[in-house]
């Protein structure tokens, strides 16, 4: 079933990832956040921003293992945690945060 | 579990068959499983890394960016063969400078491709317990 994203109908596979990269916009999180009852602080957006950095850079969503060993190495250790990550991101940093920043699921997350 | 060594060796150009695109995603799934990883590139397969790839005109994605993201996966052992570079009329400056980060060593970038001669190579393949060929 497709999102409503500011008029525009977008689609999404049956997991709620985007259908189309392309797509996105920071009103896309904010829609999917909503969704799962999950404000967005600023937090939250300097991971997702964090994700689509290191997607345009490498064309990959990172494994969670590598993802936080990559914000821990550009925003500090304090940060670059699992527990850090799934406070924020409850369904899982790799997953969830995936979503909203409009990548498809980390390769190799079943 | 005991660490076994895995090599994945890439022999095809990286489009017009799937082989290079799959090869490079079950490394990215396997890296999640602490086994001693290495990469090996013969024949077109060296072509996999040339660097400036634009794949706009074959409607494809690229992606050999994500090479550059294999030191992340702790992926550092990358052997590329030599003679295939030769016969191809390509040497290592036409490849994508691949790098991983020591984390023991503050981060210290160091380099993952290892050029090797055909024998050196069969020496390596030699050690291996588990060897995958795409």
């Amino acid at each position: 079933m497709p999102i409503e994203v500011n008029g525009k109908q977008l689609e999404v596979d049956e997991e709620g990832y985007l259908a189309n990269l392309n797509d996105w916009e920071p009103a896309v999180a904010e829609v999917m956040a909503a969704a799962e009852d999950q404000p967005l602080t600023s937090d939250h957006w300097e991971i997702i921003n964090f994700l689509r950095e290191y997607y345009e850079e490498y064309q990959i969503a990172p494994a969670v293992r590598v993802l936080t060993k990559a914000v821990g190495k550009k925003l500090g250790k304090d940060k670059g945690n699992s527990k850090y990550l799934y406070e924020l991101f409850p369904y899982g940093p790799g997953k969830q945060a995936c979503k909203y920043a409009g990548l498809p699921k980390p390769t190799g997350c079943v | 579990m005991a660490i076994k060594k895995f090599m994945y060796i890439n022999r095809k150009a990286p489009y017009g068959t799937i082989y290079a695109l799959e090869s490079l995603e079950v490394v990215l799934i396997g890296a999640a499983f602490d086994q001693d990883v290495s990469l090996a590139f013969i024949g077109d397969g060296v072509y996999q890394l040339v660097k400036g790839q634009n794949t706009q005109a074959i409607g494809q994605k690229n992606f050999s960016p994500t090479y550059a993201a294999l030191g992340d996966y702790d992926v550092n052992k990358i052997y590329v063969e030599k003679e295939s570079l030769e016969e191809r009329g390509l040497t290592l400056y036409d490849l994508q400078h691949l790098v991983w980060e020591d984390e023991d060593e503050d981060w210290a970038e160091k380099d993952s491709i290892r050029l090797v001669s055909r024998s050196e190579l069969a020496d390596v393949i030699d050690e291996q317990d588990v060897i995958l060929s795409f």
